[in-house]
């Protein structure tokens, strides 16, 4: 499983109820519903992935999350799970705002741009970043909305939320003991976990 | 369009099909309580089946035909059919319905021309053709006397039960009526309710249909008649709908038969030829009841209405994981239709996945061969099928 996905995956709660949004080919959902007793939907809208999906016996729906998440009632996930899809997102702020409405606590990976690779890219070549985890050409990606580890932050912070803990991952790996202390500058994937303010 | 081509006693079946296949009849002597009040005192269902059921019994999968189709879904009934069953693309060895696993059961619905008790039947009370008089059928009537084929057949529990249009209609209705009998549900470009614009395109079909002269009340039978230029007409509106707009254009555009335009109302557009082709072949071999009675099925189905509308609540009895399939251009059952089944399975808290499948032809496009469909149909199938194939066949069969 990705390094994201493996620090996910001890995050969420046996039996939780869960959404998993942009959920791939439903890897993550499989293991939670395999060994935590895990249930509930991934929505994604690539067709490799939804079928991917459907041979593991993961509930899959084909959505856009352009589109919000008004097929979920309020409150009705323990936990909802978005993976590296923040930033293809046109509004990231409104879906952190429906993620939340949807459930208790929303978990949410992005490539960080600040990322001391991508500062290199741009700093001193002058070019924008193509990484593992920025994987596009500038002309071609679905990134539309690239941020850092900092941005994320401020953000939950201007939504009244509050950050329940935040990990970072560098390549496959758990971030080393560096991105742990600088995450905004050795960190290549931020992981938040966040929950309203009660 | 008609193909010339004269039966080639040669032909070779393609490797993938479930080769030739023979219908049989089901006589049910116990009488069947219907949703409108009256009784069937006994009926006949014609069905065919493909694969072969497994020593467990649980690799049986049931096939519910949409408006005009039945019981033949897969495979040719002899060597020189020009066109295998309705469903063909999807059932056979190595086909998402795998025939190598699955025992496949689909049966001509109660109602139905082709051989299960209908119109054409004689009413045993009378001794007169039913006609009219058969009874108005509904999805749920039609779920109980398959349920009863199954007893029958020893199948206590479907691996599957899947559908198009209105089969999926059947599909929903049986995850309601039998949840302990079915162990996963496929619902294709079907709809949990008709939208008021589909129930008025089958009130113009069913008006197409009464107002023909040869009509006679629907007694056209021993009249000697055929009202023909009423199904006629039905089948032509029915076939708009099923077709999308870029279909019809990229078939046929707008050329012309020939290269001068008449100025009159003979046939100009090869739209027009091919509509009234479609309409004159349905005509000779449907029977003008059964598609009253097929439409108003259509139209009745509604499974949240007993409900206060609710559909999460009418589905609250389902157990089964659910395949919902839609196509893009279906404006007939367009994919938002499909969705309402979708979110109402969510806030039920069912199993269910789905997909819409990027098609350019309309509503038939679940009939149609697509690879995206076939895998995700494909895919799902695979997640039911037994562990366990059909019985083993290597043995000779003892004398």
């Amino acid at each position: 499983m990705r390094a994201d996905l493996t620090i996910i995956y001890d995050w969420i709660a046996p039996n939780a109820h869960v959404l998993d949004l942009a959920c791939g080919d439903g890897v993550l959902l499989e293991a939670l519903a395999r060994h935590k007793g895990v249930t509930g939907y991934g929505l994604e809208i690539d067709s490799d992935g939804i079928t991917g999906c459907v041979a593991r016996g993961v509930s899959v729906i084909e959505h856009n999350l352009d589109d919000g998440l008004a097929s979920f009632h309020d409150q009705s996930y323990d936990q909802v799970i978005m993976t590296q899809a923040l930033q293809a997102l046109r509004r990231p702020d409104l879906m952190l705002h429906e993620m939340l409405r949807v459930a208790d606590e929303g978990i949410i990976t992005f490539p960080n741009f600040a990322y001391w690779r991508h500062r290199v890219h741009l700093g001193l070549r002058g070019y924008m970043p193509v990484s593992k985890s920025l994987p596009y050409a500038w002309y071609d990606t679905p990134n539309i909305h690239l941020s850092t580890f900092n941005d994320f932050e401020h953000l939950c912070r201007d939504q009244g939320l509050v950050i329940v803990d935040r990990a970072v991952g560098v390549g496959n790996h758990r971030g080393h003991w560096t991105s742990r202390w600088w995450p905004n500058l050795f960190g290549e994937i931020a992981i938040f976990r966040v929950r309203r303010q009660s | 369009m008609p193909d010339s081509r004269s039966a080639d006693p040669e032909r070779q079946l393609p490797p993938d099909s479930v080769g030739l296949v023979t219908p049989e009849v089901a006589h049910f002597a116990a009488p069947l309580e219907l949703a409108c009040g009256k009784t069937l005192p006994a009926y006949d269902l014609v069905y065919e089946t493909y694969g072969r059921l497994n020593a467990e019994r649980s690799n049986a999968v049931l096939v519910c035909h949409a408006l005009s189709g039945h019981h033949h879904a897969a495979g040719y009934h002899h060597s020189d059919d020009r066109k295998p069953g309705w469903w063909d693309a999807y059932i056979g060895p190595g086909k998402p319905v795998d025939t190598n696993r699955f025992f496949v059961v689909s049966v001509n619905n109660l109602g139905g021309c082709h051989g299960s008790t209908g119109p054409l039947s004689h009413n045993p009370e009378t001794g007169r053709l039913w006609g009219p008089d058969f009874p108005v059928v509904t999805v749920s009537d039609w779920v109980h006397s398959q349920a009863r084929l199954a007893d029958r057949l020893g199948i206590e529990r479907f691996a599957a039960v899947i559908g198009g249009s209105l089969g999926g209609m059947q599909v929903m209705q049986w995850s309601i009526d039998y949840p302990e009998r079915i162990a996963s549900a496929a619902v294709i470009a079907a709809t949990p309710r008709l939208s008021a614009q589909n129930i008025a395109f089958n009130e113009v079909a069913r008006q197409a249909i009464r107002s023909d002269p040869d009509f006679h009340a629907g007694r056209y039978a021993e009249h000697d008649a055929v009202p023909k230029r009423g199904l006629k007409l039905a089948r032509m509106v029915g076939h708009i709908t099923y077709l999308s707009e870029d279909a019809m254009g990229s078939k046929f555009g707008r050329d012309l038969r020939s290269n001068d335009l008449h100025f009159g109302f003979d046939v100009e557009f090869q739209v027009e030829s091919y509509l009234r082709y479609q309409g004159d072949t349905f005509s000779t071999t449907f029977d003008a009841n059964t598609y009253l009675l097929m439409t108003k099925a259509l139209d009745y189905f509604d499974p949240a209405a007993s409900h206060d509308g609710d559909l999460a609540r009418a589905l609250s009895p389902a157990q089964c994981p659910f395949l919902i399939l839609s196509f893009s251009s279906d404006w007939r059952f367009p994919p938002a239709r499909s969705r309402e089944l979708v979110d109402a399975l969510i806030h039920a808290g069912k199993r269910v996945s789905y997909a819409n499948i990027v098609s350019p032809y309309g509503h038939d496009a679940f009939l149609l061969p697509e690879p995206r469909y076939r895998a995700i149909f494909s895919a799902f199938l695979q997640r039911v099928a037994p562990a366990s194939g059909p019985e083993d066949t290597s043995e000779e069969p003892r004398p």
